[in-house]
C-alpha cells in the first residue's frame, strides 16, 4: 500500500514500493493522461511534476514519490481554466498525434515557471521529449508565445 | 444509452445510441470512446447520408473512415465534406464509423486505410460528393415545406433562405426530412478556387482533448473486469515457442493466466499491466530459434552485394536506350555504392489492441490505420463471422505505416479467445516493439553514370538490391514477381516517377528477402531511392563540373512539375547567391504518393562529424493544398522522422534478431537539433497528391549533399551515427 499525493488528491493504492510512479498513476490511479514511451526515462512521455519539478515518472518508484506532491496532466488545468501552456497549445495547433503532448506540455509547464522568458538556448536544454510526429517547430513557437504575453 | 451502432441497420435508420444488442455492446458503456472530440451522433438524429448527420440542434457530424494519426486527415476530410455541405464550421464534430457497420452497409464508407499519404486523394471525390449531395438533399426538404422551387432556394452556413419571401430555416431543422428523400443521381462539385474552408489553414478539430490527458489513444481503454496482457514473442523472427515454465510464475502478484499465442509468443495476463510485464520477464521461455538465428547484418550485407552484381537476376523497373553499350563507350564513368537500413516505426505509443471474445461476439478496440483491415484480423483470429464481430477506432499514438498491421490485433484476440467474457488489455513494451517491428526495408545500391566527351550524361545504370516490402506484405500486388513499389520514386511514370530523362537508362531491382519482416515506414521505398538517386546526382554534377542545380535541370526539360518545385526551392534558398560564410547548401528533388517535392539544406560542420542543421526549404506540389497549416506541419515532422533515420536510426541484426530494444539505442531527434523549415506549397491543380510521405525523401539526401559541399566526403551509409558523425 501507498498514499500518493496526485493533483492535490490523496490516493491509497494496492501497488508495491518499487512499482515504477507511472504505471501506479496510470493502473492504480486511473490517470491514463500520463503517457508510456520507453519505460527508461528517454522520452518525456509520462513527465509529471513533483514538487514542481519535471520529472520523469516511469524512473521514478512510488516508494520514492511518497510524500511529494505529483501534478500530472489532468491536473494541470485551475478548475475549467487551462493552464497558460495548454492554452497556447490548442491556439497554435500543436498537438499532431498528441501522444507525448501530456509530457511535452508538462516540460514545457515547469520550465515557463522556474524561467517564465526562455530563450532558445533554455528551451534546446530543458525540453529533451522525443515526440515521433516532429511537433518541434510549434512546441518552440508556443513557448514563445506565451513568453512574450 | 449504448454509445454503439448497431450493424444491422438500413441505410435511412441508422441512428447512433440505439439500445444494446448482446454482451458485447452492452459493455460498450463507460467508453469514452475518443473522447469529444469524436462525439457520436446523438439519438435519434438520421444521416443525411452516410458521411453526414445533422442533430436538431445543427451541429454537423461529419463520419471520417480514414484514421487519424497527427497526420491532420481528420480535420482535412471535414473541410472537403463542409465546403461541399456549405454548413457552419463552427458546429463541425466528427465521428468514425466502424468497419463491421461498414461492412452491414456494402462498404459505403469505401476504403478504411490510412496510408500511402492516400487518406485524402484516394477519397476526396467521394466525401466531396457526399457533402454535396447532403446539401441538395436538406435545400430540398427545405424547398418541400415552403412549397417552392429547390432553385430558389440559397444556403449559407447551414441557414437555407428563400429569397423571394425572406424565410429561412436551418439545416437542423429540415434534417428529418431531408433524411427521407432520394439522394440526387449527380451532384456538380465546387471548383476549388471557390473554396472557403477547405484550402484554409483552419485549427485541428482533435486538438483540445490532447492537450488535457483525455484523448483516448488505445492503451487507455478501460473496459468493466478487463485484464492486462504483456507478451513475447520469439526474439527470432521466424521461430517458436518451445516450452515455458509456468510454475515459475504462477502465483505472483496479480498474474491470473499464462498462455501461449499462435507458436511464437506468449503472454501474461495480470490484473495490472505493470504485474503482467514483471512477471512475464520471470517467465522461462525456451525457443526453437531456427535457422534464422544464424542471420546477421553482415550476413544480410553479404548477400545483398551479391545482387548488385549484373550477372544476378533482377527485376527491370524503367529502361530506355542501351544502358551497357552507352557505358562501354563512354567518355567517362562514375559509380557509387550506397546501402540504407533497416528502421523501426517506433511510434510514441507501443503497440496494443484490448479485445473481448464470447461465444458469439468478438469486438476489437485499438488504434489501427486500417480498420477493415483489423477488423478481417478479428474474423480469422477469433473464427467468428462478419456480422458477430467489429473493431473500435480510437486516436494512434502514431502510425507511420506500422499501424496499417495487425499482428497485434491478432495477439489480442488471441489471448482474448482463452479467456471468454473477460476483455483483455494486450500492450507491447517498448523492448517488445522495437524488436518485433515491420521494418524499413534493408537496400543497397549500385549506380553507374556516364557522360559522353562533352561533360552529358549519356547514361545512368541504377541497379538496387534488396528487401520487397510487398513480396512479404501483399504478395498478390506483385507483378510476375517484381515489386513495383520498390521503384519508388525512380519509376517510369505513374505517382512516383524519376524526374530525369537520360537518353540510356536501366533501373532494376535484384530482390532479396532476408527474414527481418519488412513493412510501410513512412515514405516507403521514397527514403531510400530519394538518397541514392539524388546523392547519386550530386556525384555526377561534381564529376562534370557543374552546379547541381543546373546539372539536374538540363535533365528536367520534359517533367516540368518536377522542375517548377525545384526552382521554387532554389528560389526561396537564395541558391545562385553564395551562402553565408561556414554554411553549405544541398538540394534534392523526388515523386512521391502523386506529389512534386524538392528540398534545399543550409548546414554547418564543425570538426568534419558535427551537422548542425540550419534551415531546410521545402516545396511541394500536391496539386491541391485542402489545409496549409497542417501541410506545414506534415512537411517539418516528416523531416524530424527522415533526419532521425538518417543520423540516429538503423536497426541492425545479430543472431536473427533486432539488437535496439529502446530509445538509448534507437534514439530519435530533439527539439535542440530541429532545423528551421520553411514550406512552399505550390498546387499546381488537375491532380491530387499526398501530403504525408512525400517531403520526407528530401531531407536526408539534401543534408548529404550539403555536408559534400561542406567536407568534400561524400557519406554513402546510412545512419550516420555509424560513421561517427552527429548533430552538432
Amino acid at each position: 500500500m501507498a498514499n500518493l499525493t496526485i493533483n492535490g488528491k490523496t490516493f491509497t493504492l494496492d501497488v508495491e514500493p518499487d512499482t515504477p510512479l507511472l504505471w501506479a498513476i496510470r493502473e492504480n490511479a486511473g490517470l491514463t493522461g500520463t503517457k508510456y514511451g520507453c519505460g527508461i526515462a528517454q522520452c518525456g512521455a509520462c513527465t509529471v511534476h513533483m514538487d514542481g519539478v519535471a520529472t520523469r515518472s516511469c524512473g521514478v518508484s512510488v516508494a520514492e514519490a511518497e510524500g511529494k506532491k505529483i501534478t500530472t496532466i489532468e491536473g494541470l488545468a485551475s478548475g475549467s481554466t487551462l493552464h497558460k501552456v495548454q492554452q497556447a497549445w490548442i491556439a497554435k495547433d500543436v498537438p499532431q498525434c498528441g501522444y507525448c503532448q501530456s509530457g511535452m506540455i508538462m516540460a514545457v509547464a515547469a520550465l515557463l515557471s522556474e524561467k517564465p522568458k526562455p530563450t532558445d538556448a533554455d528551451i534546446d536544454e530543458a525540453i529533451t521529449n522525443i515526440c515521433r510526429c516532429g511537433t518541434f517547430k510549434q512546441v518552440r513557437e508556443a513557448i514563445h508565445t506565451i513568453a512574450s504575453a | 444509452m449504448n454509445k454503439h451502432v448497431s450493424p444491422k441497420m438500413n441505410r435511412r435508420a441508422f441512428v447512433i445510441g440505439t439500445a444494446a444488442v448482446g454482451t458485447g455492446l452492452a459493455i460498450g458503456l463507460d467508453l469514452p470512446f475518443g473522447g469529444p472530440a469524436v462525439v457520436r451522433a446523438a439519438a435519434a438524429s438520421p444521416e443525411v447520408n452516410a458521411w453526414v448527420v445533422i442533430r436538431p440542434d445543427d451541429t454537423v457530424v461529419i463520419r471520417i473512415a480514414r484514421s487519424e494519426m497527427g497526420q491532420g486527415s481528420l480535420t482535412g476530410l471535414a473541410q472537403l465534406v463542409a465546403e461541399e455541405l456549405e454548413c457552419d464550421w463552427s458546429k463541425v464534430t466528427t465521428e468514425y464509423p466502424t468497419p463491421g457497420q461498414s461492412v452491414a452497409r456494402k462498404r459505403v464508407w469505401g476504403d478504411f486505410s490510412t496510408g500511402g499519404s492516400r487518406g485524402i486523394r484516394s477519397s476526396q471525390d467521394y466525401v466531396r460528393k457526399g457533402g454535396a449531395t447532403a446539401r441538395v438533399m436538406l435545400i430540398q426538404a427545405a424547398a418541400d415545406e415552403w412549397r417552392v422551387p429547390a432553385s430558389e432556394c440559397t444556403v449559407a452556413k447551414g441557414v437555407i433562405t428563400h429569397t423571394a419571401s425572406g424565410k429561412t430555416t436551418t439545416y437542423g431543422k429540415v434534417a428529418e426530412a431531408a433524411a427521407k428523400l432520394t439522394p440526387p443521381a449527380e451532384v456538380k462539385l465546387k471548383d476549388p478556387k471557390d473554396w472557403t474552408i477547405a484550402g484554409k489553414g483552419l485549427l485541428r478539430l482533435d486538438t483540445a482533448d490532447k492537450t488535457t490527458g483525455t484523448m483516448v489513444y488505445g492503451i487507455d481503454i478501460k473496459l468493466p473486469g478487463m485484464l492486462n496482457a504483456a507478451i513475447k514473442d520469439c526474439p527470432v523472427f521466424g521461430g517458436k515457442v518451445k516450452s515455458f515454465d509456468e510454475a515459475k510464475i504462477t502465483g505472483m502478484k496479480g498474474v491470473k493466466k499464462i498462455v501461449k499465442v499462435g507458436d511464437s509468443a506468449v503472454a501474461v495476463v495480470a490484473d495490472t499491466w505493470w504485474h503482467a510485464k514483471t512477471a512475464l520477464e520471470a517467465l522461462p521461455i525456451v525457443w526453437d530459434e531456427g535457422d534464422n538465428a544464424k542471420v546477421s547484418s553482415e550476413t544480410i550485407a553479404k548477400w545483398l552485394a551479391e545482387g548488385l552484381d549484373d550477372t544476378q537476376p533482377a527485376y527491370v523497373g524503367n529502361k530506355n536506350g542501351d544502358v551497357k553499350a552507352a557505358i562501354a563507350g563512354a567518355a567517362k564513368k562514375v559509380e557509387a555504392v550506397y546501402n540504407y537500413p533497416y528502421q523501426n516505426h517506433a511510434t510514441m505509443e507501443p503497440m496494443n489492441a484490448t479485445a473481448l471474445y464470447t461465444a458469439d461476439k468478438c469486438e476489437v478496440w485499438c488504434g489501427t490505420q486500417n480498420g477493415e483491415a483489423a477488423f478481417a484480423a478479428v474474423l480469422e483470429a477469433s473464427g467468428l463471422p462478419a456480422e458477430k464481430c467489429d473493431v473500435h477506432k480510437v486516436m494512434l499514438g502514431g502510425g507511420f505505416g506500422r499501424r496499417g498491421m495487425t499482428d497485434y490485433v491478432r495477439q489480442a484476440v488471441a489471448i482474448a479467445k482463452q479467456m471468454p467474457g473477460t476483455p483483455i488489455k494486450l500492450l507491447w513494451s517498448r523492448e517488445e516493439d522495437m524488436t518485433h517491428g515491420r521494418y524499413h526495408p534493408i537496400t543497397q545500391c549500385k549506380m553507374t553514370g556516364a557522360f559522353d566527351a562533352d561533360n552529358n550524361l549519356i547514361a545512368l545504370h541504377y541497379r538496387l538490391s534488396g528487401q520487397s516490402i510487398l513480396f512479404s506484405v501483399r504478395p498478390d500486388a506483385l507483378q510476375n514477381g517484381m515489386d513495383p513499389a520498390a521503384f519508388q520514386g525512380v519509376a517510369q511514370s505513374g505517382e512516383a516517377a524519376l524526374g530525369y530523362s537520360v537518353p540510356n537508362l536501366l533501373v532494376e531491382h535484384s530482390m532479396r528477402n532476408p527474414h527481418v519482416p519488412p513493412g510501410f515506414w513512412r515514405g516507403v521505398n521514397v527514403n531510400h531511392n530519394a538518397i541514392y538517386m539524388e546523392c547519386f546526382m550530386d556525384e555526377l554534377a561534381h564529376a562534370a563540373g557543374q552546379d547541381p542545380l543546373e546539372f539536374r535541370r538540363k535533365l528536367m526539360g520534359k517533367n516540368p512539375k518536377h522542375l517548377a518545385v525545384l526552382n521554387a526551392v532554389a528560389e526561396k534558398i537564395g541558391w545562385t547567391t553564395p551562402a553565408p560564410q561556414g554554411v553549405y547548401r544541398g538540394i534534392a528533388q523526388v515523386m512521391g504518393y502523386g506529389s512534386y517535392v524538392a528540398g534545399a539544406a543550409e548546414i554547418s560542420v564543425t570538426d568534419g562529424s558535427k551537422i548542425k542543421v540550419l534551415r531546410i526549404v521545402a516545396s511541394t506540389d500536391p496539386g491541391y493544398v485542402v489545409n496549409p497549416a497542417q501541410v506545414e506541419r506534415q512537411i517539418a515532422g516528416s523531416f524530424v522522422y527522415g533526419l532521425s533515420a538518417l543520423f540516429y536510426g538503423g536497426c541492425t541484426v545479430k543472431d536473427g534478431r533486432i539488437e535496439q530494444t529502446n530509445f538509448d539505442t534507437f534514439n530519435s531527434m530533439r527539439i535542440n537539433e530541429m532545423p528551421k523549415v520553411e514550406s512552399v506549397m505550390v498546387p499546381s491543380g488537375g491532380f491530387w497528391g499526398g501530403v504525408g510521405e512525400p517531403t520526407i525523401g528530401v531531407a536526408a539526401p539534401a543534408v548529404l549533399n550539403a555536408y559534400f559541399a561542406a567536407t568534400g566526403k561524400r557519406i554513402r551509409s546510412v545512419p550516420l551515427r555509424d560513421q561517427n558523425i552527429s548533430f552538432a
